[in-house]
């Protein structure tokens, strides 16, 4: 049955039909229909189901604070649950479904708690399901969890893309109604660059619906003009289809652009986030009208006045065909006008003022429609669609007198200004008590670093609600925003608006004033959450007096609408309840984002291989060619092993370790950390940096270095070279390499300013690789060039020169234990060099390996890993390291703390090897636990394993770890427990298991 | 107090639920009380609760500046856990989850304690060598994890995207008790039942002032006036240093803004909490059908209450990638909370340089799941002057003497 009424409908295309689903029914709208507009439109009342009691439920408003009308939209990868029909545009194809019920729309099992409803007051949860213990989890909860949630959940991966955007503007205005286009031409009257962003997709917002005249024109037509001269503007972007989400510090405003929504699949990101610096902010979002509440105000067929009067206006949909209007205000009558004009039925305005003479209130009675004074409804009839309301006086207890019939009721409770934006970053509200509404205090402003307010707040938005005033107001904030933000003074004045004038509002907060408990149960405030006045008022009576107590006791303002229009009638009936003023009250806090957006955009294009930045080295692409098996590093990826046909990973990494060891290995050590550091000063900074002394290693000479927190604990190591006679190249970890960098210039510009010398991270400007083993110098011989003889170029040296014809930095340092040159060119050589080694080492049986050989041939050796045998608790003494520790210097970062009791302390776990009785492998971060339990009956332990690999030299596990007086245990047998509780026998042995005189990589 | 049960909310709904008393009363404060406990977040209602429950002190104040459970207790993401890595967290962490299992009986109110399992993705070697490590330190514990496999995990989270192109998951940590319960409840279980000891809950009431005599504490000063005590425990999370300073010492805590966030309600699609460390994100699905998302902490200092975008964004990208249905989800509503964080991320549970005033903070990031054995240990700190195992080595001492309990070893998010 359509509810299209014939000349209305200012923003729908009647000659371009659009087709449909709803729950499977196919049904046609028009171009410029939401979907809320559409179903109404198609005669389609009951949209959904609330959230606790699955109570039958349609539209209540035309916009983004619709609370009901929610529904699953699209499929497959395009479905998307809890998507308001409101602010949907239609578009054909578009297939929607009703939430939160089983099995249909129309019978639902859930509703059986709306006939247990008296049972389930707010908080009933927290009262009861405790018995018997671990019922909870076991039987209430999952039967809570499957009722409650709203919609389907998403099961494919999503189809659309997502994108962000970053932008500055001096002046951003939020809001394309009047008030925000007149603010944008102010501002932009000053010079400055202004971005105006409409949530809709149309401006103009409520004024061409709500009627008055500007400048002599209707506002639609000045909307046209104020829009022309917008766009002809070249410091001004216009944007639809893009809210204002978010406000914080420092002028950062996000800014969420629809971009694809009415038109998925078309090949563009579906949403675009911009991220926007403005140097002014001016929010004109307007003011939302608030509810009644009055028994069974949520049956569907009962909605805002101004959302009906919305469908009808611009999309010529009535919401019914006999109306009753209810109200405290003027606003309302407008509404009633409107579908009295549009040939329906007004049965009757029940205004629950004592006495209405407004303007207004006039046309109405002229028009013939019945205003009734002081009165209020005392119940509305009908489950699935009202049928009927019966009328009470507002003064008395509810006592119900004539019964009118009417299909829906329009109702209206005041206004309350959009102050979601302004509050975000810190703006504070006053209680303005004429208006009954809490309203931006501009003396109360968000402040910028300048110590001004970078919030302005326009329009209705202020509290401005005539339209008159509104554009006054929104013509002020646009030239104060402008200038605030570096403009001219302009002295354009302002548009001239006029309006009918409008009696005051009387604060109503439950209707009637005296209703009794039953009442009071049948009275919604939040519509989703289905939370009423009773439920209120018992939050008060049980002590939850903070207006955050009852938020959260009752769920009020917890749904999807973020109660936009349940929180200042909430916090109304909870003043009465505690019988103090609304102020004392106060409002619960506003956060981002205004309204829900979607976590596709807010990821962007962030997803899968572009999920990060992925950091290549100059070889990545050929190890990826020959086999290489990724392990993520950081943000770059390493080869863990290079695997060949047929092989396990772990059979790859022993043939590599092998063959490292008997003939030649080569690795990409290019990820490794490689910081510079220069200057007159540079000597004695490292010598702060690192435990060893930096400053006295003689050009020409490396050095392996250990570098400590203020807390003392270890933090990185690496070999530093000194390259001549104010230069210091510093190699670290590769997961080190950003973070030491960062570490030495915290150093240098917080402690040491006054000291000469810079660093810089060249980490990516180097290929480097490392070539190991004991025929690695014949390779390099065979490549030709500079000497690499042990004479010209011995252990712990470096030299420079050319190496098959490429220009190269040799260093001869080894973690391995082999005869080993690091070799470093710039990265763009690195491909070159590589093959060229490949090739030279083709003869001598050169292979590639990867981290876990790495690993492994270091362990061998009982050098130490910084992440292994380090965990941030761990000091270069545990790891008997004194060694690179010099005694020399007065003074190192973590010195002090080092000389700590409990870091001097002889019972500190200290490293040695562990070599298991059998042979096994000791599972990976293992304990060896000693006698007996502690004080809290845990397990005493006296060490943990900190490495443990298989080693293919040896033939049999090999570990480390940090052991109770380990050094002075040698031989001594310890236990170590599995997760199981089975048991290992191992023997403490030194750390180093391979080649312990150090010859082989001193040859 | 009388007893919730179902019957009384039957008996109730008869007479329109106009029946119900007071959670708590709403007194004035007295003159003097034996101990007074400032900050009525969990950790200070705990304390007061074990106050009286453990050791028969019920002339106990809880003065609280805002609303009871109004901090980090009502604001944070309710994981419950207490698979640590080092002996003293793992000890205090643990007596804390067994007694979340019986807290809605001990309370009579029912916090929801629902012990659906956390897991700790392992996406890195080094990560996995990690969680091997707390997995054996647990067994020793005795506490109960397990190491589980990426097939496994895929099982208890079908929406988990375990082969990601840069993460693939190795897999996980997994503690099967570990879980979540409902904040507000907590707090407002340990008021009701405080109360219905005689204590006195003070809400609106800030402190703002310490007397002292001869080292030791006389009276607090707060916006309801002066209020004599002979012992004093600060319990107030990211203002303890505030609170510190007015007593004359210094603590080392630093204040940041932690966020989180939740989605639109959706049916049950997540029956466990997972934690992704190396992406930095965790969720878990609530009651209410919200997926309840969080992520790491503000890099500058700071009292807000509100944190900067960057971080919703940075945690947002890692869940989108870890489990992509959520991308056709919508964030509902983000908020920030100020934690307070030590050196080594380990909480302060002491004495202080003033007699008879006590610290409990620096719970950071992850204290909502130690509430109960926070409150235990602390109300034997209170109550003997001297600490028991649980809460001996957390004193103050520890950074003087570098002895530091460091939690970070193991997990970069350490809620
Ligand atoms: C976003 C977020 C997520 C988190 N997620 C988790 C999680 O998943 N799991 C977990 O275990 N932990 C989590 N935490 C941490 C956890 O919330 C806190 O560690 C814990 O709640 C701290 O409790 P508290 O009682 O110490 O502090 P609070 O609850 O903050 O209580 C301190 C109280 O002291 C009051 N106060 C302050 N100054 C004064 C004064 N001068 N006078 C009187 N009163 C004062 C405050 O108003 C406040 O109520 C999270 C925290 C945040 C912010």
């Amino acid at each position: 049955m359509s509810a299209r009424v014939e000349g209305y409908g200012r923003l729908i295309d009647r000659s371009k039909r659009v087709s449909f689903s709803f729950n499977g029914k196919r049904l046609r709208g028009y171009a410029g229909d939401t979907l809320a507009s559409a179903l109404l439109g198609a005669g389609q009342v009951m949209l959904g189901r609330s959230f606790k009691y699955h109570r039958p439920r349609g539209l209540v408003a035309s916009g983004a604070e619709e609370p009901n009308a929610l529904v699953g939209l699209g499929e497959g990868g395009r479905f998307e649950p809890d998507q308001r029909a409101t602010t949907t545009e239609l578009f054909d194809g578009l297939a929607a479904i009703s939430q939160n019920h089983w099995p249909s729309l129309a019978f639902d099992v859930g509703e059986v708690n709306n006939y247990l409803a008296r049972f389930l007051p707010a908080g009933f949860y927290y009262k009861t399901f405790m018995a018997p213990r671990g019922a909870w989890a076991k039987i209430f909860e999952p039967f809570v969890r499957q009722s409650a949630g709203l919609g389907r959940v998403p099961m494919e991966p999503d189809a659309d893309a997502y994108e962000y955007l970053y932008a500055h503007y001096d002046v951003v205005v939020v809001g394309g109604g009047v008030a925000g286009l007149q603010a944008a031409r102010a501002a932009a009257a000053t010079g400055v660059s202004v971005l105006v962003m409409e949530d809709a997709a149309h401006w103009g917002g409520r004024a061409p619906v709500d009627g008055g005249e500007i400048d002599g024109m209707a506002p639609g037509d000045w909307v046209k003009a104020a829009l022309d001269a917008l766009e002809a503007a070249d410091n001004v972007t216009l944007r639809l289809r893009m809210q204002g989400t978010g406000v914080y510090d420092h002028g950062y405003h996000l800014g969420y652009e629809r971009v694809a929504d009415h038109s998925p699949g078309d090949g563009r990101p579906r949403h675009r986030l911009w991220r926007i610096r403005a140097g002014r902010i001016v929010t004109a979002t307007g003011a939302l009208e608030r509810p009644l509440a009055f028994s069974g105000n949520d049956v569907p067929g009962v909605m805002l006045a101004s959302a009906m009067r919305d469908y009808l206006v611009n999309w010529g949909v009535a919401a019914g065909r006999r109306i009753v209007v209810v109200t405290n205000n003027d606003d309302a009558y407008r509404t009633a006008l409107a579908m009295k004009a549009a040939g329906r039925v007004v049965a009757a305005v029940l205004d629950a003022r004592e006495v209405v003479t407004s303007p207004l209130a006039q046309a109405a009675r002229d028009a013939g429609i019945a205003v009734m004074e002081g009165r209020a409804i005392a119940e509305v009839r009908g489950r699935a669609r009202v049928k009927s309301v019966l009328v009470t006086t507002q003064a008395g207890a509810g006592k119900a007198g004539e019964e009118i019939r009417c299909d829906a009721v329009a109702m209206s409770g005041g206004w309350s200004p959009v102050v979601h934006l302004w509050s975000h970053c810190g703006g504070k509200l006053t209680w303005d008590e004429a208006a009954a509404m809490f309203r931006p205090d501009p003396d109360r402003a968000p402040t910028g670093a300048d110590g001004a307010p970078f919030v302005l707040t326009a329009g209705a938005a202020s509290g401005a609600l005539a339209l008159d005033a509104c554009l006054a107001d929104a013509h002020a904030a646009g030239k104060a925003a402008g200038k605030g933000a570096g403009g001219k003074a302009s002295r354009k004045a302002g548009p001239k608006a006029v309006c009918e004038a409008e009696a005051p509002i009387a604060p109503v907060w439950i209707m009637p004033e005296g209703a009794g408990p039953e009442k009071r149960m049948k009275m919604w405030l939040d519509f989703q959450n289905d939370v009423k006045v009773s439920d209120v008022q018992l939050a008060a009576r049980e002590g939850y007096e903070s207006v955050e107590h009852t938020k959260r006791y009752t769920t009020l303002g917890m749904a999807t609408d973020q109660g936009k229009l349940s929180n200042i009638n909430g916090l109304a009936v909870l003043s009465q309840a505690l019988q103090q003023e609304i102020p004392a009250t106060g409002t619960t806090t506003f956060r981002p984002p205004y309204t829900p957006i979607s976590m596709g955009a807010i990821a962007g294009e962030a997803r899968g291989e572009l999920f990060q930045p992925l950091r290549r080295t100059p070889l990545h692409d050929w190890h990826d060619a020959h086999g290489a098996d990724w392990e993520p590093v950081g943000h770059w990826r390493r080869p863990y092993t290079y695997l060949r046909a047929g092989e396990s990973r772990e059979q790859a990494v022993q043939r590599e370790v092998v063959n490292t060891r008997e003939n030649v290995g080569m690795l990409d050590a290019s990820t490794l950390g490689k910081i510079v550091v220069k200057g007159p000063d540079a000597g004695r900074f490292l010598d702060m940096m690192y435990t060893n002394m930096m400053s006295t290693l003689p050009v020409g000479k490396c050095r392996y270095g250990l570098m400590c927190s203020e807390n003392g604990f270890l933090i990185d190591d690496g070999v530093v070279a000194r390259l001549d006679d104010d230069t210091w190249l510093c190699h670290t970890t590769t997961g080190g390499a950003d973070r030491i960098h960062a570490h030495m210039e915290e150093w240098l510009q917080t402690e040491w300013w006054d000291w000469k010398v810079y660093t810089a991270n060249l980490t990516e400007q180097y290929a480097q690789i490392g070539v190991v083993g004991p025929k690695a110098r014949q390779v390099l011989e065979a490549l030709g060039g500079m000497d690499v003889s042990k004479e010209a170029l011995p252990f712990m040296h470096w030299a420079e020169g050319e190496l098959g014809g490429l220009p190269v930095r040799v260093f001869r340092i080894s973690f391995s234990g082999e005869l080993s040159y690091e070799i470093a060119v710039p990265a763009s050589r690195g491909q070159a060099l590589w093959d060229a080694l490949m090739e030279a080492g083709k003869p001598h049986g050169v292979m590639p390996y990867g981290t876990e050989a790495l690993h492994v041939l270091r362990a061998e050796k009982g050098f130490i890993m910084i992440g292994d045998e380090t965990d941030g608790t761990v000091i270069p003494q545990d790891l008997g390291l004194t060694w690179a520790i010099s005694k020399k210097k007065d003074d190192y970062i973590g010195k002090r703390a080092q000389a700590r009791p409990h870091m001097a302390d002889p019972e500190r776990w200290k490293l040695v090897g562990l070599e298991t009785t059998d042979g096994s492998v000791i599972p990976d971060g293992a304990y060896i636990v000693a006698e007996g339990v502690n004080a809290n009956g845990q397990r005493n332990m006296q060490g943990r394993v900190t490495s443990s690999y298989h080693s293919p030299t040896l033939k049999r596990g090999i570990a480390m770890g940090l052991v109770l007086h380990g050094p002075d245990r040698m031989g001594e047998e310890v236990t170590i427990p599995r997760i199981d509780g089975s048991e290992i026998k191992a023997r403490i042995v030194e750390t180093c298991f391979y080649d312990k005189e150090g010859a082989k990589q001193d040859v | 107090m009388r007893r919730y049960s179902a019957f009384a909310i039957a008996r109730e709904a008869l007479r329109y639920h106009q029946g119900w008393e007071r959670a708590w009363a709403s007194p004035a404060p007295k003159k003097r009380y034996d101990a007074i406990v400032v900050g009525a977040g969990g950790h200070g209602l705990a304390t007061a609760f074990y106050l009286g429950r453990n050791h028969g002190i019920t002339n106990v104040a809880v003065i609280e500046k805002g609303w009871l459970g109004g901090g980090n207790t009502g604001r944070n993401t309710t994981i419950i856990r207490s698979n640590y890595l080092q002996d003293p967290s793992a000890a205090i962490y643990e007596k804390a989850r067994s007694l979340y299992e019986t807290m809605s009986q001990d309370l009579n109110m029912n916090v929801m304690f629902s012990p659906r399992g956390v897991i700790m993705l392992a996406q890195t070697e080094h990560e996995k060598r990690g969680y091997l490590r707390t997995a054996h330190a647990n067994a020793a514990q005795g506490v109960d994890t397990e190491f589980i496999g990426p097939e496994k995990v895929k099982q208890l989270v079908p929406i988990i995207n375990i082969d990601g192109p840069r993460y693939p998951v190795l897999g996980g940590l997994w503690q099967a008790r570990a879980g979540t319960a409902r904040h507000d409840a907590v707090a407002w279980g340990y008021a009701r039942a405080c109360s219905a000891m005689g204590m006195d809950i003070i809400q609106n009431c800030a402190v703002t002032g310490i007397e002292t005599e001869g080292g030791k504490v006389k009276a607090v000063n707060t916006s309801k006036g002066r209020i004599e005590t002979g012992k004093l425990a600060l319990v107030v999370a990211g203002h303890s240093s505030e609170l510190a300073e007015m007593a004359g010492f210094r603590l080392p805590i630093e204040s940041v803004s932690l966020q989180a966030l939740v989605s639109e309600p959706v049916k049950p699609c997540m029956d466990v909490v997972v934690m992704a460390n190396t992406v930095h994100g965790y969720m878990s699905q609530s009651d209410k059908g919200e997926m309840v998302i969080g992520g790491g902490t503000d890099g500058f200092n700071n009292y807000t209450q509100r944190g900067s975008f960057h971080h919703i964004e940075e945690t947002v990208r890692a869940l989108v990638e870890t489990f992509p249905m959520i991308s056709r989800l919508k964030m509902l509503r983000q908020w920030g909370g100020i934690v307070d964080m030590t050196g080594d991320r380990s909480p302060i549970l002491s004495k202080t340089p003033v007699g008879g005033i006590y610290v409990n903070c620096g719970w950071g990031t992850g204290g909502f799941k130690a509430i109960p054995g926070s409150g235990w240990a602390m109300a034997e700190l209170v109550a003997k002057d001297a600490p028991g195992p649980l809460a001996a080595a957390f004193g103050l001492e520890r950074f003087r003497e570098g002895r530091f309990i460091d939690e970070s070893v193991a997990a970069g998010v350490a809620h």
